[in-house]
């Protein structure tokens, strides 16, 4: 039995290699343009429609143009990536018609890049090739910065033209297996893409001879093992956003066509799959996920082994599989991001996960707000039942499973087990009780298991290498990385994956660059409207379920907005809380009447007209709430506010005492008064107000009658004096 | 009374018909299909989904119709399309405007957006123009984070928005009635 | 067998009780009532309002006592500082977005909402706000929705569909925002509603009441738009239940008290709904003789019930030609009173205000039955009061109920016979019906009296009965998911019925939608209280000499005097009536 899954699997993989082989992609020139949501947003499909008239009145052969995922670096797209052979890959940003026609022109035709619109001046300087070592952050080798530096001397000493080698490293590789851990190092060699592992000085002068001198690959030295996210990091290990992230669950997201089985297959695609309907044994699945301390990425942090292992051991056999797409934390998109990015993987974990509690079938969830997501994942389970991966008899196994995707609507509460259920019998997402849990009697009284998008994205790797090696990567409690959603005030925003543990410094400065106009940071937000506000004091906390739970604030899918002295605490509590009370489903009496009623408290916190026994009826109520609600959206509902007031009372009792709100959010607690000494009577603001409420003689101080003042701010704009305080 | 037996007092019939000239071929094919599925009242929300695709909100007239075709109780179909976000119950203008008040574009000033467009448009979020033009609403996160702030006009996102830029993309839909969508559109199938 | 014993801990008691068990049952096992609302123990759970929430060690949130099942080792506190104010802070969410009004109210003195707010000690508001505003719909010829008194704790809802299968209540919209109605919130006449008032019996506050006919029988009595003579007749049911809002025990027949206390408000003629259930038996049975003939389709699927009338006619109108024609006991009545009482008296018809004291709200809709009306168009009952109206009424003018002498219905229309009075549980009709056509069929004087095969409350019961040598299979019906389970077997031919008795109410009539609100202890659709009502009427029947309905004299006599033939000409014009589908068409 189990060689005819081996047999499938090699089948299908010559089938892609010749299919690959055929399209010759290493002698052309690769033109690769992101194709997602937010890809499209920006402009991307125009990018794509401009290359490929350039491409046809130039009459060139030899370029080619590919359409990737999105790698998750929102503020720069589109992304352009081009690869000319021989040579390092070179990304560009925001790239428009315009600059379509510089690239073609200057880099495709004449071979030089655009360098100034290169992504993240990644092309400050001009690199014939780069050597990338792994900085082992999470196995914490100090050795690596040594022998990397030593490597930089050495080429400085030997090679003829040592400045056209960037040496740099990244944060992790992921590839250390148990017995090379801590005494060896990486590197990794681009364009060549060669891996090498190396244990001593001896090495790196062997690559310096045989590789930089010589131009041949050292092959006693090259790393067997495939590394999770070479191909990633042979695309963007030059970019100070990519390199310090570890790409496990993204590690195709911007490297592959996310609509080509094809190339998922290229890159390493149902390897796992066909690993584990070889091993023909559902509770070794299961063991290699316990062992990876895979935790669910949807934000409760159950242990996905633990679930599955629950499930596997129903008595009921009809059992099914849901994949909960229905990511709605305002603020989060990694979901989407890996739907539209690499849709293959989720199907191929969904496909894995199904076996290991022995489902008949599966759904996918997801939200009809991301159509494209649906369009995606819906061709790639399409292509994998043409191909025998997916339906009845999987990869000639005899298992058979299926997959249905299941729109959401727009409701938030469905991304609650029993909500979600609901919506997918076709009812009014409304939680249900209790237990029984979805994995005694879920959908349809059936057991059921439910995970996280992010979850499935990392199952195919876990089982390629290994749980042992998926733990290492993260904390002693949690393996693996977790992808954020890096928004807000921060300068570089987008999708970031990095190994649990890492400090909330780490992802906000070094990867994030730090807070806009370098403002000083007030707070991190993360986990959502259910999550909490972590003070910019804690920054060097470790990002992990337990330290964030400890902190008032959640892991939750993953958000991470950053808050700088510009943001009201008052007035960002007042929008989660108002998400959440427009979200709460209506079932129970403390979420729907009590999100209300700390609304209404809030609202005249930040109006000012509330008085000092508010703060105590809103604490009572957000404690009614987390106590008493019927699910954790309501139990949830009330952590930005406790939290904000566990970490920011001064600021509330600034706006109920001092009616003063520190970062002028708070419209009506903002006064305009124009000063006596500045004012020279020009009338300029009195002409703009709006409702006519300064008045004063031309030549003479102004006034601003506060009675009438609607606090629009327009003759702060206006006064070329500077005469207009705002307190 | 036997007299009164041979007169059929079934109205499904009747019923059936009206409803089938409620609903297009093609939701009431989707409707037959799906009818012997093991669970085939979990399909109300697809079903709901189509409709709306197909009039842009969801009638009494259709909701009743699938209501009958499904035999789905009517409470449950006009239940479930008020719970969620999505449905419609009103028509909706020519084009939608939805402003994105995810918290990226929340910190980011999304709320003088909308308080622009609703000076502009005179309207408040679920209304429509008088002259059937546009219709604004506020949508939970777009996903377009790095864009903050967004408005999504159609399927066209927008961003980052200023209010005065605002202006200048509704006067794109006012000059050009029937505006072909940009190639970088988003093709919601 | 038998579940393993858990053992737990409630308020430093220790107990044991079977695996499964809920700590609300738990605790009502050391005498402890858990405060709650939505929780109904015939219905499923929903675990809404959240005022049951105890205790229990280890957690940091408050768990729901009417669905958390114990485990062994489990410590509850039903009562710690923390619950008491975490239970007075939820009621008190409900009452701020509830109407200040309970002076006022209908249900003042027995809303539900109003005993827990006294009883967890809402004294005081602290965080009232913004309250909702919706209009009450009237539409309803038998019930009125008023959102605004919705706490939302579903059990309408879940009535209408675990047990009348009718599915015409949703919750609409989210959040603050939730309301409870029919579909589109529309108008509840133009919905699937079958009337059955089962949602009013179930609110636990006002936002479901029967339509008030009080004041229209306060004007006729007072004579003030011209004197009428008045006539009341009371459904088999009320003696049973309408002791209850006066202090007698459950199951405690009351007729006596209810005729005298009936003739002091002021009526002129006090007759008994049991007469029409006679000539019911007498008309449904040779209705059913003929088709046994064959001479008509099979089964007989009786009529009495209104609510199940309209259910047939929304959802099962294919179902129309097996029903019988026979009016309901109600009309049956009140169109005697019109006609042949009216011309014994002298009396012309217009100048008479017939009040039918119900067990139902559906009735309310039967009487205003256009089909129904006498041909200038006049109702022939013009007032149906529930039993709660009654009661209200009674109580209302002073009456000391329970001290008042035993009176006696008047005659011609008030004498019945023991069956008609179990017309009034489930099984009663059924039962009724075969004592007569046991007569019938086997030509002996003295058949069987008790069918026990069709008594007690189970849902669904089915018996096949020889008479005479002839296998009658009978099924009763209650509640309508049993009806449907019923109507589907028919349909698919998979049961061969004879006659089957239909009653929208689970329990019958005594636990129609119009009956009084049940003392604390006791829930509405309890099967322990529809025993006692039950109980009640066999009592009653047990203790008439005349126990077959065609033994009455009356009837023999209105046959002889005014009828002629049952089934005949005359019967058909004042007795029978015609069933059409009705819109909107109810999904099953």
């Amino acid at each position: 039995m189990s060689t005819s899954v081996t047999q499938f699997f090699e089948g299908l993989q010559s089938r892609v290699l010749e299919a690959t082989a055929a399209r010759r992609l290493q002698e052309k020139i690769v033109i690769q343009v992101g194709s997602a949501t937010c890809e499209h947003a920006a402009g991307s499909l125009d990018v794509m429609d401009e290359f490929v008239k350039h491409v046809k009145s130039s009459g060139r052969q030899d370029v080619v143009l590919r359409k990737t995922g999105c790698t998750g670096r929102c503020s720069k797209e589109p992304i352009v990536g081009v690869t000319v052979p021989g040579q390092l890959p070179v990304k560009y940003e925001r790239v428009n018609r315009e600059l379509v026609h510089k690239i073609f022109t200057s880099h495709i035709q004449d071979g030089a890049p655009v360098v100034e619109s290169a992504l993240d001046d990644s092309l400050s300087e001009i690199h014939k090739s780069e050597f990338v070592f792994c900085a082992g952050v999470r196995c914490g080798l100090e050795g690596e910065n040594v022998m990397m530096h030593k490597f930089a001397q050495k080429l400085r000493d030997r090679a003829p033209h040592p400045e056209t080698i960037k040496v740099s490293k990244v944060g992790c590789f992921g590839a250390c297996s148990q017995e090379d851990r801590g005494k060896c190092a990486y590197i990794l060699h681009r364009p060549s893409k060669a891996m090498y592992r190396i244990h001593s000085e001896q090495d790196l002068d062997e690559i310096i001879a045989t590789q930089v001198l010589g131009g041949q690959l050292v092959e006693r030295l090259l790393a067997t093992d495939q590394l999770v996210s070479k191909d990633f990091f042979d695309m963007y290990g030059d970019v100070a956003f990519f390199n310090r992230q570890s790409r496990v669950a993204l590690r195709n997201c911007g490297v592959v066509d996310p609509e080509s089985l094809d190339e998922y297959v290229t890159y390493g695609g149902f390897k796992a799959l066909g690993t584990v309907l070889t091993n023909r044994d559902p509770q070794w699945v299961i063991n290699e996920v316990l062992k990876a301390r895979l935790r669910g990425r949807g934000g409760g942090g159950f242990p996905t082994g633990k679930k599955w292992q629950m499930a596997f051991d129903q008595k009921e056999t009809t059992r099914y599989l849901i994949c909960n797409g229905d990511e709605g934390d305002p603020g989060a998109f990694m979901d989407r991001g890996m739907l539209e990015s690499d849709p293959f993987n989720i199907v191929e974990g969904m496909i894995i996960g199904a076996y290991a509690i022995q489902a008949q079938k599966g759904f996918l969830y997801i939200r009809a707000e991301y159509p494209l997501a649906i369009k995606r994942i819906q061709n790639a389970i399409d292509l994998s039942r043409a191909s025998g991966l997916l339906g009845q008899d999987i990869m000639a196994s005899g298992y058979s499973f299926d997959l249905e995707i299941r729109l959401g609507a727009g409701a938030f509460v469905c991304g609650e087990e029993t909500a979600l259920i609901a919506s997918i019998e076709g009812e009014r997402g409304q939680p249900g009780l209790r237990p029984p849990y979805p994995v005694e009697k879920g959908l349809w009284g059936k057991p059921t298991c439910i995970n996280n998008v992010e979850t499935f994205a990392n199952i195919s790797a876990i089982i390629n290498f290994g749980g042992d090696w998926f733990a290492r990567i993260g904390t002693a409690e949690s393996g693996g990385t977790k992808v954020f959603a890096l928004a807000g005030r921060v300068k570089h925003t987008g999708l970031v994956e990095v190994p649990l543990g890492t400090t909330l410094k780490d992802v906000v400065f070094d990867i994030g660059g730090g807070v806009q106009d370098d403002k000083p940071l007030k707070a991190v937000q993360t986990g959502g409207p259910a999550g909490g506000f972590i003070p910019a004091k804690w920054l060097d906390m470790e990002v992990d379920f337990a330290p964030l739970a400890k902190a008032g604030s959640i892991m939750g899918s993953g958000g991470m907005i950053v808050l700088s002295e510009e943001d009201c605490i008052v007035d960002i509590a007042k929008f989660y809380l108002s998400f959440t009370t427009d979200e709460s489903c209506g079932k129970c009496t403390p979420c729907r009447e009590g999100t209300t009623r700390m609304q209404e408290i809030l609202e005249r916190i930040t109006i000012g007209t509330a008085v000092m026994g508010d703060l105590d009826k809103l604490e009572r109520l957000a404690q009614l709430c987390q106590q008493t609600s019927l699910c954790g959206l309501g139990r949830a509902a009330p952590n930005p506010i406790l939290s904000s007031l566990d970490h920011f009372r001064d600021e509330y009792l600034e706006h109920i005492i001092d009616k003063r709100c520190r970062s002028k959010k708070c419209v009506a607690l903002i006064r305009y008064v124009i000063s006596q000494e500045l004012c020279i009577g020009c009338t300029v603001c009195a002409r703009n107000c709006p409702v006519e409420c300064i008045s004063g003689k031309r030549k003479e101080v102004h006034v601003i009658d506060q009675e009438r003042c609607i606090k629009c701010g327009q003759c702060f704009q206006v006064c070329r004096f500077d005469a207009v305080e705002r307190g | 009374m036997s007299h009164c037996c041979q007169v059929s007092t079934d109205n499904w019939e009747d019923v059936k018909a009206k409803c089938l000239t409620a609903l297009p071929e093609d939701i009431v094919n989707y409707i037959d299909d799906h009818k012997g599925d093991e669970h085939a009242e979990s399909n109300l929300i697809a079903i709901l989904h189509r409709v709306q695709r197909h009039f842009g909100y969801l009638g009494q007239e259709q909701m009743n119709a699938v209501a009958q075709l499904a035999q789905i109780p009517l409470a449950k179909v006009t239940g479930v399309a008020t719970f969620y976000h999505l449905f419609r119950l009103q028509p909706r203008g020519k084009h939608v405007i939805s402003v994105c008040m995810g918290t990226a574009c929340y910190v980011k000033g999304a709320e003088k957006l909308s308080q622009r467009l609703m000076d502009e448009l005179g309207i408040h979020y679920g209304e429509t123009t008088k002259d059937g033009m546009f219709s604004l609403d506020n949508s939970r996160c777009l996903g377009t984070c790095g864009l903050a702030p967004v408005i999504m006009v159609d399927d066209q996102v927008y961003g980052p928005v200023t209010p005065s830029e605002i202006t200048i993309i509704l006067e794109k839909y006012i000059k050009q009635p029937r505006a072909a969508a940009p190639k970088a559109a988003l093709a919601v199938q | 067998m038998t579940e393993p014993m858990i053992k737990l801990t409630i308020d430093g008691e220790l107990l044991e009780v079977p695996a499964g068990t809920t700590v609300m049952k738990a605790a009502e096992k050391l005498g402890i009532n858990i405060p709650r609302l939505c929780y109904h123990p015939d219905l499923s759970l929903e675990g809404a309002c959240r005022v049951c929430v105890v205790q229990v060690e280890g957690f940091n949130h408050f768990i729901a006592s009417c669905s958390q099942q114990v485990w062994e080792g489990m410590m509850v506190q039903t009562n710690s500082p923390q619950i008491r104010q975490a239970r007075r802070d939820i009621l008190e969410l409900l009452l701020d977005n509830h109407p200040k009004d309970c002076q006022t109210c209908e249900r003042d003195g027995n809303c539900e909402l109003q005993r827990q707010a006294y009883r967890l000690g809402v004294r005081e508001r602290l965080f009232e706000g913004k309250r909702k505003q919706y209009p009450q719909d009237e539409s309803s010829k038998s019930v009125v929705r008023n959102p605004e008194k919705c706490i939302l704790c579903g059990r309408c809802i879940r009535v209408c569909a675990e047990v009348q299968g009718v599915q015409n209540l949703s919750q609409h919209g989210r959040g603050f925002n939730t309301v409870v109605g029919p579909a589109n919130l529309g108008p509840m006449d133009e919905s699937a509603c079958i009337q059955c008032g089962q949602c009013v019996a179930v609110c636990p506050t006002a936002a479901f009441l029967e339509k008030d006919h009080t004041e229209r029988v306060w004007e006729a009595l007072s004579g003030a738009a011209g004197k009428k003579h008045l006539v009341v007749h009371t459904a088999p049911a009320i003696r049973a239940t309408i002791g209850e809002s006066f202090g007698f025990p459950l199951g405690t027949p009351v007729t006596g008290q209810l005729v005298t206390a009936l003739r002091r408000l002021g009526f002129d003629a006090i007759f008994d709904t049991n007469f029409g259930a006679d000539l019911t038996v007498i008309e449904e049975g040779n209705e059913f003789l003929k088709r046994l003939n064959g001479e008509g389709p099979l089964p007989l699927l009786t009529s009495c019930s209104p609510g199940w009338i309209n259910f047939m006619e929304k959802f099962y109108p294919e179902m129309i030609p097996l029903a019988s024609t026979c009016k309901s006991p109600m009309q049956m009545t009140s169109t005697l009173i019109k006609t042949y009482y009216a011309e014994r008296k002298g009396i012309d018809p217009k100048d008479i205000f017939v009040v039918a004291i119900m067990p139902c709200v559906a009735k309310k809709y039967e009487a205003a039955r256009p089909e129904q009306l006498l041909s200038q168009g006049e109702t022939v009952t013009d007032a149906v009061l529930t039993t709660r109206e009654l009661a209200w009424m009674i109580k209302s003018y002073g009456i000391d109920f329970a001290n008042l002498p035993e009176g006696e219905y008047d005659r011609p229309l008030g004498v019945s016979s023991g069956a008609g009075d179990i017309f009034g549980t489930t099984g009663g009709v059924m039962e009724a019906a075969l004592r007569t056509v046991a007569v019938k069929l086997t030509g002996e004087e003295l058949g069987p009296l008790v069918f026990e095969a069709v008594r007690g409350i189970v849902g669904l019961k089915e018996a096949t009965v020889s008479i005479g040598g002839q296998e009658i299979n009978v099924a009763v019906c209650d509640g309508l998911t049993h009806a449907k389970k019923a109507l589907a077997y028919i349909k698919s031919g998979e049961k061969n019925y004879h006659l089957v008795e239909m009653m929208a109410c689970p329990g019958g009539c005594i636990m129609g939608g119009g009956q009084p609100y049940p003392p604390f202890e006791m829930d509405v659709l309890d099967p322990e209280l529809a025993k006692l009502r039950a109980k009640a009427l066999y009592s009653v029947d047990a203790h008439k000499q005349l126990r077959r309905s065609h033994e009455n004299p009356a009837i023999t006599k209105l046959y002889e005097e005014y009828i002629g033939e049952p089934n005949g000409e005359k019967a058909h014009e004042l007795l029978h009536t015609h069933y059409q589908a009705r819109m909107p068409r109810g999904i099953r």
